[in-house]
């Protein structure tokens, strides 16, 4: 093809001079007729329309793509799936969730390991789908017994070829260990069998459970709260023991006051902390006192006590009603729960929390700087080689990629700031540092600071775009230059500074990079905010959504089934960062039918 | 950009000659005096007589100004009388603004103005060293050639300078609001509406608003820049007739194009041409009988 389309070509220059009228004049015909049709084409702009609008809808694709995965998947996970039996020839049997399909192309010496019947029936199946084989992922939970997570099953090892829903699989979702299929045999009480079979046990789990989900939530409270608030109080005497040694040395009248003030407290909560510990523990054993006994797959039998039981339900037998309070409870769980088995079930409460607050924080910070900036850049400064160099800085600082700002926080915030703070105001706690490390406080500056280009440039623009006439005609009132600008110039301004602020914020509520250095954490003791003086702690760590899905994602055990909560997280991540900025846009909008209604 | 502008200047003195042709009799004199304005000679302004009678509410004296190397308004001298509507005309580019925003010092907002001479309010000196331009201003009021309302509620942009001054007795704005907006013939419009956003206003309700800003403080002198160049018939005449009303009680200083304006509202009237004030003298006379041949030349649409 190529090489006659390069033939005609050389004949074509290779033509002599002597080419007879009439074909010189046809070629020239042809020439202007084309390119005729070329100019109209551009001149319509048809092509180029064309290119402009595929960008369009590429990106468009993208975006939609890209959301509907993250929707659909994080959507999805909390939907309760049935449970399938999988009887395979080998003798071996799964029940479990699919957790997903594929079809893939096996290698020939797998079908020579098989059994003959196996292999019959794979090499069956390849002649009819093109050479595939069809496998399923299955989520047989039991780890404990198992010491596995998930199998691979394919179509061709199933006895029947088909897999079945035995009605009285049962998945049960414990505090450890992950999952657990099986079917009740028997109710027991203090070790004793008090009910069996699966009807009457299933029903007198229904009945006792929810009891033992109340002491459970108690439980945790008091292992939480008031146990945390006791520590408080110890630690509190101690440091204040500490501060007198540092100050007025061991052994001085100071000291010893604290001294024994801090053994008082000891002894005091020495008693507390026995009967906390005490009514934990009874209602730890209350709650162990009822089991069931379930049995497995593979005929072994399990006993688990209700209190491990988070949440249980027979697959195969909820009705449509039921799945949809099954999908509630366990959102309310994701939503308003700390999270568990390091961090691949349960909630991310404190992520939301730690994301919320920290985008805050970072945002009152971030914008009165940006704006203090933009306004002397603006209307102060005589422009000049000095303002040009300052907003070329600004507008390559925007450019900074996120971890240099980590590194710049840690180095600074932290440990020089961070590290001054603790040898000036919190010696007493010396070594451990208090805000000589990461946290809520130095990941809000951090993240303020890779913000802040976003809000001084369109406060910037913002500024620019109040017209002069409105300036001069306060000064002609009268007005001194901070009269106009507070009265005239910033109201004028503020919905521009307020799409700023919502670009910052979007900006970084979803960075991650920075805040592993500077403050984010896998797992979160406290909030930065709670019942405990002073209330708001800035010098703590958090969670955050962003790092929780990193965690989720790349350094879980158990990936397989983290990945499902991934996506979960994602889309909570996505829908925050959205509730955020149509807070801000909501306010703009107001602001903006305030000063800038309809003019003629 | 310099060249541009040069060549803007020289085109109404090239104009003029064309018109001074066509009465060849009596143009000798005029055309000679444009050119020689166009050429950079001194000429003195004429001033007429009734102008000495009166009593100055603003003095101007020798004043020079220079937006860097150029000089826009050379040698202006001229008394505003008080309680009397003055006009400025002339052609495009002749100074007016100028002149008008060098009386409130606005001209200090940009950096490459520099000026000579001074200006008396009231006997005081507006160009002094000790002046406080604040100050100053609070006691002059303007109106500029495009509204513009602040992005605030009518009644906040009414009592604005009194805010600005500290004032935040309730009654008080409340009665200084109503007046200023009766005198700028607003009230009966807006005044169920004093709560609304002022951009939600007409054009001409606009400057109207302006208007009674201006007025707000009372001010010794109001100074208007075209305040109806962007207005249609109604709204020029509701503002035409209220700058009739406040003649008397205000000192007016007021720049226009609009040469049936000038004669329907002002007392006197300047001419200027280029930088430099050419005849100043009572309405009347500057309209029907003008000492200066170039003045009627300009009056007459001739030229300009
Ligand atoms: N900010 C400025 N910088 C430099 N030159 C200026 C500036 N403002 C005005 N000028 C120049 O000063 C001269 C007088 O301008 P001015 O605005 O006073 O004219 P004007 O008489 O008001 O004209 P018009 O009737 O068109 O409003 C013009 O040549 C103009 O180019
Ligand atoms: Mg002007």
């Amino acid at each position: 093809m190529s090489s006659r389309a390069v033939t005609t070509r050389s004949e074509a220059t290779a033509r002599p001079a002597g080419t007879p009228p009439g074909r010189l004049d046809h070629g020239v015909r042809q020439r202007t007729r084309r390119s005729r049709v070329v100019t109209s084409m551009l001149a319509q702009g048809e092509p180029l329309m064309w290119l402009t609008g595929g960008g369009l809808v590429l990106c468009c694709v993208m975006i939609v793509g890209l959301l509907g995965l993250v929707f659909y998947e994080g959507f999805r996970t909390f939907w309760p799936q049935p449970v399938e039996s999988f009887e395979l020839v080998d003798g071996q049997t799964y029940w479990g969730e699919v957790s997903r399909s594929e079809e893939f192309s096996p290698e020939p010496s797998l079908l020579e390991n098989l059994d003959p019947a196996a292999a019959e029936a794979a090499r069956a199946e390849m002649a009819e789908h093109e050479g595939e084989l069809r496998r399923h992922l299955v989520r047989t939970g039991n780890f404990d017994l198992t010491s596995e997570h998930f199998n691979w099953v394919s179509d061709y090892e199933l006895v029947d070829g088909q897999p079945t829903r035995p009605e009285w699989a049962i998945v049960i979702e414990r505090l450890s260990w992950g999952r657990f299929y099986g079917q009740p045999v028997a109710f027991l009480e203090d070790g004793d069998v008090v009910v069996e079979g699966a009807d009457a046990v299933w029903d007198r789990y229904r009945a006792e459970h929810p009891v033992v989900r109340d002491r459970y939530d108690r439980m945790r409270h008091l292992e939480t709260h008031a146990m945390a608030r006791l520590n408080h109080r110890v630690e509190q005497a101690r440091l204040e023991r500490r501060q007198a040694e540092l100050d007025h040395g061991l052994d001085s009248p100071e000291w010893r006051a604290a001294d024994a003030a801090a053994r008082q407290v000891e002894e005091e909560t020495a008693q507390q902390f026995a009967d906390l510990t005490d009514e934990i523990e009874a209602l730890r054993a209350e709650n162990a006192r009822q089991a069931m006994r379930l049995e497995t797959a593979t005929g072994q039998t399990a006993e688990i006590s209700l209190g491990e039981i988070v949440r249980a339900y027979p697959a195969n037998q909820v009705s449509t009603w039921d799945k949809i309070s099954l999908y509630a409870s366990r959102w309310s769980e994701f939503l308003t729960d700390e999270p568990r088995e390091a961090n691949s079930e349960g909630g991310v409460y404190p992520a939301i929390f730690g994301t919320v607050v920290m985008t805050l924080i970072m945002s009152l910070l971030v914008v009165p700087f940006g704006v203090l900036a933009a306004l002397y850049l603006r209307e102060y400064a005589k422009a000049g080689t000095m303002v040009s160099a300052v907003r070329i800085s600004i507008n390559n600082l925007a450019g900074v990629p996120s971890i240099v700002f980590g590194v710049f926080g840690l180095g600074f915030f932290s440990y020089i700031i961070g590290g001054a703070m603790d040898q000036a105001f919190f010696a007493a706690k010396l070594p451990s540092p208090t805000y000589g490390t990461g946290g809520l406080l130095w990941a809000s500056l951090t993240l303020a600071l890779l913000t802040l280009p976003v809000v001084i440039v369109a406060t910037e623009e913002a500024l620019a775009a109040v017209p002069n006439s409105m300036r001069e005609g306060s000064y002609a009132c009268g007005a001194s230059k901070w009269q106009t600008i507070q009265r005239i110039v910033l109201p004028r301004a503020m919905p521009g500074i307020m799409t700023g602020t919502i670009l910052a914020m979007a900006r970084g509520a979803g960075e991650v990079a920075p805040l592993m250095l500077v403050g984010a954490v896998k797992l979160a003791p406290e909030l930065p905010i709670d019942g405990i003086p002073p209330f708001i702690h800035p010098e703590r760590s958090f969670m955050h959504l962003g790092f929780h899905i990193y965690d989720l994602g790349f350094q879980s055990q158990n990936s397989e089934a983290a990945k499902p909560m991934v996506f979960t997280t994602t889309l909570l991540l996505i829908l925050i960062i959205t509730g955020l900025n149509l807070a801000a846009i909501w306010l703009r909008t107001r602001l903006r039918r305030k000063f800038v209604a309809n003019q003629f | 950009m310099s060249q541009q502008k040069e060549t803007s200047m020289e085109q109404p003195a090239m104009r003029a000659e064309a018109g001074g042709q066509g009465h060849a009799a009596a143009a000798g004199k005029g055309e000679s005096r444009l050119e020689a304005i166009a050429a950079g000679a001194t000429i003195e302004a004429d001033i007429h007589p009734e102008l000495r009678a009166e009593d100055a509410v603003l003095e101007i004296q020798d004043f020079n100004l220079w937006y860097g190397d150029k000089q826009a308004l050379y040698d202006i001298a001229m008394p505003v009388p008080r309680g009397k509507v003055t006009a400025l005309i002339g052609p495009s580019g002749c100074g007016k603004s100028t002149l008008l925003r060098s009386v409130n010092r606005l001209n200090d907002l940009i950096d490459s103005v520099r000026i000579e001479g001074d200006m008396l309010l009231n006997g005081d000196s507006i160009y002094g060293r000790s002046v406080d331009v604040i100050e100053l201003r609070r006691r002059m009021g303007m109106v500029f050639q495009k509204s513009n309302p602040f992005p605030m509620s009518i009644f906040e942009n009414v009592v604005y300078p009194l805010r600005i001054d500290g004032e935040g007795n309730r009654n008080v704005l409340k009665e200084v609001c109503e007046r200023s907006l009766k005198g700028s013939a607003l009230w009966e419009e807006v005044q169920d509406r004093l709560g609304d956003s002022a951009l939600g206003m007409s054009g001409g309700q606009q400057q109207r608003l302006c208007i009674a800003r201006a007025i707000a403080a009372e001010p010794e002198v109001l100074l208007m820049d075209e305040p109806c160049s962007a207005l249609d018939p109604i709204a020029t005449s509701k503002i035409e007739e209220l700058i009739t009303d406040l003649r008397g009680e205000y000192s007016i200083l007021i720049v226009t194009h609009n040469m049936q304006q000038a004669s329907r509202v002002s007392d006197y009237t300047a001419f200027m041409y280029l930088g430099r004030l050419i005849e100043y003298g009572p309405t009347a006379e500057i309209f029907t009988n003008p000492h200066l041949k170039e003045t009627e030349d300009y009056i007459t649409g001739r030229f300009g």
